[in-house]
C-alpha cells in the first residue's frame, strides 16, 4: 500500500490545487460578487457602463468565478412559506361552468322546465330542474361539458363528479380533476411570484413549490418579509366591468349576473356591476407608472389586440356610461366614457402615490395569481445580523483549526503536522465544493464546517493510532505505517457511513438552515476521507521516500 | 525522544466492566431521570414547533425589560415572553432582547398590523432600537415541522441501525440503537433542565450527534468484530475490555478534537448559535461515554456469535462432513 502510482499523485496534487484555485474566490467575496453581477447585467441590457465595465473588470474574468451563496441567515432577507388556496380555483372553475351550462339547458327548456341554480357549498354548482322526470336527459347535458382527465395514475377518468338526487344535479370537479388543477394552480402561482418578484430585480430568489400547494420564497437582500408579502401577497386580478349603479348599501341585493364591490378610495361607496368583464387584466400587454392630467400618480396600460378591439366596441357603444376598474374585487375608479377609445391603451388613476403606481404597473405586468395566498411562516433577517454571524463564523473556524492543529502536532509530531495540513486543505476544498455546486452556506453550514475540522482528523487519528500498535508489535516502519492504512480502512469506511446516514437524512427531512448544514456535512465528510486516505499517505510516502526512516517516533 | 502529548498512556488495561452495574446503572437512571424532566418541566420549543413570532431588537442603549413588557402590554397578547440576551462579543453599546409572542392566528402567522404596532411601541420606548430579525411560524406548519422532527431522529435511527446489521450482527445494531436512545434522550433531557431553545436546528444537532456517537461506537465494534476472529477462545468479556483499551487513545483523542472545535464555536461563535452548539458538545460527550459504557453492555448481554470464519451451523450442511475434512 505504500506504492502510489505517479499518475495517482498527480491526480491528489492535482484535485488539491484545483480545489484552492475554486476556493480562491471567496476570499474576494464582495469584488467577484460586484464582478459575476455586472456580467450577468451587461449580457442581460447590453449596455456598458463605465461603472459595470470597472466592476467586471475588478475580478480577472479567467479566473473561477463561483463563490458560496451565502444563506438567508447570513446575508440578511426576507423568507415566506405561502400555502396557495387551491380550492378558489374550484370555485371559479364552477362559477364560469354555470353560464355555459345554464345556456345548454335553456336550449331544451321545452324539455326540462326552468332551470335554476340553488345555494350550495363553494366549489360545486347545484342546479334544480322543473322535470323531475326528466332528469337524465339534464344529466346527460351536464355529461357533455365533462372531459377526459389524463393522469399518471389513472385514464378514463371524468373531469365533472355529477350527483343526480331528486330533481337536483350536484356537479363538482372530480378527484383526479383536483389534483390536476391544484398542480396547474401551483406552477402557475410559482411563475407568477417569479416574474414579480424578478421584476424587483433582486439577486439569487429563490422561489420553489414545496409539496402538494405551498411556495416557498425567499429572496435576500429584501428589507422585510413585509415587503415581499405586499409585492406576492396581491392576487392583482384586474377587470373592467360596466356599472349598473352606485349607492351606499353594502348588502345591497344585486340582479342576477351582478355583483356588489367597495369602492377602494371612497369609504361607504358600493358599486353595484355586471359579474362578466367587458375586459380582463389576462388582455394587457404592458403597464407602466406615470401621470395623470392633473399630474397625480397614475398606471398606463395597454391591451393586446383582442382587448384592444373588445374595449374600443365596448366604449363606443356606451359613451356617457360609466365603467370600474375592478382590482382584487375592490373597485379603484370608474369614470365615465367620455368618447370612444380604440388605441387599446388606457390609464388607471385614483388616490396612490408614486410608490404604489408603481408596484401596481409591476403586478399588472407580470399578472394575477390563479389564487389567494396564505402565508404559514414568514422570517426577516436584517443584513447586520447576518455579517454578525459571518465575523463570528469567521473567527471561531480559525480558532478552532489553530487550536485542533496544535493539539495534533502536540499528538503525533510530524504526522500530526501532516494530518493539519490536510485538515485545513479539507476546509479549502469544502468550500470550493460547495461554491461548485452552488450550494447554500448557513450559519448552521459554519457550525458543520467547524464540527468537520473535529472530526476530520478522526480518519487520521484511526490510521495513526494503528500505526502505533504495529510498531508497538515490532514491525520495521515501513511495514507499520502500510499495515496501519489497511487495517484501518474498514473502520473509516463504517464510522462515515453512520455519519453519512444521518445526514442524509437532515438532507431529505430538514428545510432552509438544516439543510444547508446537512449538504456541508456531506461535503465535509466525502472530503475528509479524501484528504485523510489519499493525502495524508501520500505526504507520509513522500517523508519515507525522502528520509529513509530507520525508526519512527509516533 | 521527541515529546508526545499522550491523554491516554499505552497499554492500558483498565476493567470496564468492573463498574458496569454503576456506570450502566447511572446511564439507565439518567435515562429515566430525563424522561421525567422532560414531560415535567416540558422543552422550550422554539417558534419552529410551536407557531408564533419572535422578534430580535438591538439598540446602542441600556434597556429594561419590564420598560419593554409595559410597553407591549397595552397591546394585549396573553403569551409574551422577553428575554435580554447577553454576549461577551457585544461589548458595552449593543443590547440585544428576544421577544417571543404566542401565535395569534389559525393557520398563519402574526399580521402585519400587529407587526407594525409593536414596533411602533418599542419604538416608543427606544427610539434607536432596530430590529435585527423577525420570524414568524404558523401553527399549521409548526404541527408538521414537529412530526417532521420525529420521524428524522427515527429514521436516522432506523438507517444506522439497518447499516450496523448488515455490516457487523444484529446485537451489535441493538447496542448501537439502544446508546443512540440513550444519547437523544440525555441530550433532549439536559435541553428541558436548562430550558435552553429546542427548535428545527436542535434536531440538526440531535442528528449529528446520532452521527458522531456511532461513529465511536462503530470503531470500537470494527476492532472488537477483530478481535474476535483473532482470539477465539478469550471470553466475551475480556475480549471487549481489550478492544476498549486497544481503542480508548482513539476514542479519547477524537473526542478532544470534537470537543476542542465545538468550544472555539461555543465562546466565539456568537449567541445565534449557540444552543445548537450546546447540543452537539453535549451530545459528544454524552456520545463518547456510551460508546464505552452503554452499547458494548447491550451486546454482552445479547452473547454473539463467535466463529466467524465458519459458516453459521444452522446453515452448514451435515456435521459430519466437516468431522472428515482432515
Amino acid at each position: 500500500m505504500l506504492q502510489i502510482d505517479r499518475w495517482k499523485r498527480i491526480l491528489i496534487v492535482g484535485l488539491c490545487v484545483l480545489g484552492i484555485g475554486f476556493a480562491v474566490p471567496n476570499l474576494f467575496y464582495q469584488r467577484v460578487e460586484s464582478h459575476n453581477d455586472a456580467v450577468a447585467e451587461i449580457e442581460r441590457t447590453g449596455v456598458e457602463t463605465p461603472e459595470l465595465a470597472a466592476a467586471r473588470d475588478g475580478w480577472p474574468s479567467w479566473l473561477p468565478s463561483s463563490v458560496v451563496a451565502l444563506g438567508l441567515d447570513l446575508r440578511g432577507g426576507a423568507h415566506l412559506l405561502g400555502e396557495v388556496r387551491v380550492a378558489e380555483v374550484y370555485k371559479a372553475r364552477m362559477d364560469a361552468l354555470w353560464p355555459e351550462l345554464r345556456r345548454a339547458l335553456a336550449d331544451e327548456r321545452a324539455t326540462l322546465g326552468a332551470i335554476r341554480r340553488l345555494p350550495s357549498p363553494e366549489g360545486t354548482l347545484k342546479i334544480e330542474i322543473e322535470n323531475a322526470d326528466q332528469i337524465a336527459r339534464a344529466t346527460e347535458i351536464v355529461r357533455g361539458f365533462s372531459t377526459p382527465v389524463t393522469t399518471l395514475t389513472g385514464a378514463g377518468q371524468q373531469s365533472l363528479a355529477i350527483q343526480v338526487q331528486g330533481n337536483t344535479i350536484t356537479i363538482q370537479l372530480s378527484d383526479a380533476e383536483k389534483a390536476v388543477t391544484d398542480d396547474r394552480t401551483v406552477q402557475q402561482s410559482v411563475e407568477i411570484i417569479r416574474r414579480r418578484v424578478d421584476e424587483v430585480g433582486t439577486r439569487e430568489p429563490t422561489i420553489v413549490r414545496q409539496g402538494a400547494d405551498r411556495i416557498l420564497i425567499q429572496v435576500p437582500g429584501i428589507g422585510s418579509a413585509e415587503e415581499l408579502k405586499a409585492l406576492i401577497g396581491t392576487t392583482a386580478k384586474l377587470t373592467f366591468n360596466s356599472v349598473v349603479g352606485t349607492g351606499t348599501n353594502p348588502d345591497a341585493r344585486p340582479g342576477v349576473g351582478q355583483v356588489v364591490l367597495p369602492a377602494a378610495d371612497q369609504e361607504g361607496i358600493y358599486y353595484t356591476l355586471e359579474e362578466s368583464p367587458v375586459v380582463t387584466g389576462e388582455e394587457l400587454t404592458n403597464a407602466v407608472p406615470g401621470t395623470d392630467p392633473n399630474g397625480q400618480p397614475a398606471v398606463d396600460f395597454s391591451f393586446n389586440p383582442t382587448g384592444a378591439r373588445k374595449f374600443g366596441a365596448y366604449t363606443a357603444a356606451n359613451i356617457g356610461q360609466p365603467f370600474a376598474i375592478v382590482l382584487d374585487d375592490q373597485v379603484i375608479s370608474a369614470p365615465v366614457i367620455r368618447s370612444a377609445i380604440p388605441g387599446g391603451t388606457g390609464q388607471i388613476s385614483g388616490s396612490m402615490d408614486y410608490e404604489e403606481a408603481n408596484q401596481l404597473a409591476v403586478l399588472l405586468r407580470a399578472g394575477a395569481l390563479p389564487a389567494q395566498l396564505d402565508f404559514l411562516e414568514e422570517r426577516t433577517i436584517g443584513p447586520e445580523l447576518g455579517q454578525d454571524s459571518i465575523d463570528a463564523g469567521r473567527l471561531s473556524s480559525v480558532i478552532a483549526t489553530a487550536a485542533v492543529v496544535a493539539y495534533m502536532i502536540a499528538s503525533y509530531g510530524l504526522f500530526g503536522a501532516f494530518a493539519s495540513i490536510s485538515v485545513i486543505l479539507n476546509v479549502i476544498l469544502i468550500l470550493s465544493i460547495m461554491s461548485m455546486m452552488g450550494a447554500t452556506l448557513t450559519l448552521p453550514g459554519i457550525a458543520g464546517i467547524v464540527l468537520t475540522v473535529g472530526t476530520a482528523v478522526d480518519a487520521n487519528v484511526i490510521i495513526y493510532e494503528r500505526i502505533r500498535e504495529e510498531l508497538r508489535a515490532g514491525k520495521r516502519v515501513a511495514k507499520a505505517i502500510s499495515d496501519g492504512f489497511d487495517e484501518a480502512m474498514s473502520a473509516i469506511i463504517d464510522a462515515n457511513v453512520t455519519s453519512f446516514i444521518a445526514a442524509a437524512v437532515m438532507f431529505f427531512l430538514g428545510s432552509g438552515p438544516v439543510k444547508g448544514f446537512a449538504v456541508t456535512l456531506t461535503i465535509g465528510l466525502v472530503t475528509s476521507v479524501f484528504t485523510a486516505i489519499f493525502l495524508t499517505r501520500l505526504m507520509i510516502i513522500w517523508w519515507l521516500e525522502w528520509r529513509k526512516p530507520k525508526e519512527l517516533i509516533l | 525522544m521527541a515529546f508526545r502529548l499522550k491523554l491516554v498512556p499505552d497499554n492500558t488495561n483498565i476493567d470496564f466492566f468492573r463498574w458496569q452495574w454503576i456506570t450502566f446503572g447511572a446511564s439507565m437512571a439518567a435515562m429515566v431521570v430525563s424522561v421525567i424532566l422532560i414531560f415535567t418541566m416540558g422543552l422550550n420549543f422554539g417558534i419552529d414547533f410551536k407557531g408564533g413570532t419572535t422578534i430580535r431588537t438591538e439598540s446602542p442603549t441600556a434597556f429594561e425589560v419590564g420598560d419593554y413588557r409595559d410597553a407591549l402590554n397595552d397591546l394585549g397578547f396573553s403569551d409574551l415572553a422577553i428575554t435580554e440576551v447577553f454576549d461577551p462579543s457585544f461589548g458595552q453599546d449593543r443590547h440585544v432582547a428576544m421577544i417571543r409572542i404566542g401565535t395569534t392566528d389559525e393557520t398563519g402567522s402574526v399580521s402585519a398590523d400587529q407587526l407594525n404596532q409593536i414596533e411602533a411601541a418599542l419604538h416608543e420606548v427606544d427610539p434607536q432600537i432596530t430590529f435585527a430579525s423577525v420570524e414568524s411560524v404558523g401553527p399549521k406548519v409548526s404541527g408538521e415541522l414537529i412530526k417532521t422532527a420525529f420521524y428524522a431522529v427515527g429514521a436516522a435511527c432506523l438507517g444506522i441501525m439497518a447499516y450496523i446489521w448488515l455490516r457487523f450482527e444484529w446485537q451489535f445494531s441493538i447496542g448501537c440503537v439502544v446508546s443512540l436512545i440513550h444519547d437523544v434522550l440525555l441530550t433532549v433531557g439536559l435541553f428541558s433542565l436548562f430550558q435552553l431553545k429546542f427548535d428545527l436546528t436542535t434536531i440538526a444537532a440531535l442528528l449529528t450527534t446520532l452521527g458522531f456517537s456511532c461513529n465511536d461506537t462503530v470503531v470500537v465494534f470494527d476492532r472488537l468484530r477483530e478481535n474476535l476472529m483473532k482470539y477465539k477462545t478469550r471470553p466475551l468479556i475480556e475480549l471487549m475490555n481489550l478492544t476498549t483499551n486497544e481503542t480508548l487513545s482513539r476514542t479519547v483523542m477524537t473526542a478532544v478534537t470534537t470537543g476542542i472545535a465545538l468550544t472555539a464555536m461555543l465562546i466565539f461563535g456568537g449567541d445565534v448559535i449557540r444552543d445548537f452548539v450546546i447540543a452537539m458538545l453535549f451530545g459528544v460527550v454524552v456520545g463518547c461515554y456510551s460508546t464505552i459504557y452503554v452499547a458494548k453492555n447491550i451486546v454482552l448481554w445479547l452473547g454473539v456469535k463467535r466463529d466467524w470464519s465458519k459458516k453459521d451451523p444452522k446453515l452448514a450442511a451435515s456435521p459430519f462432513e466437516n468431522a472428515e475434512r482432515p
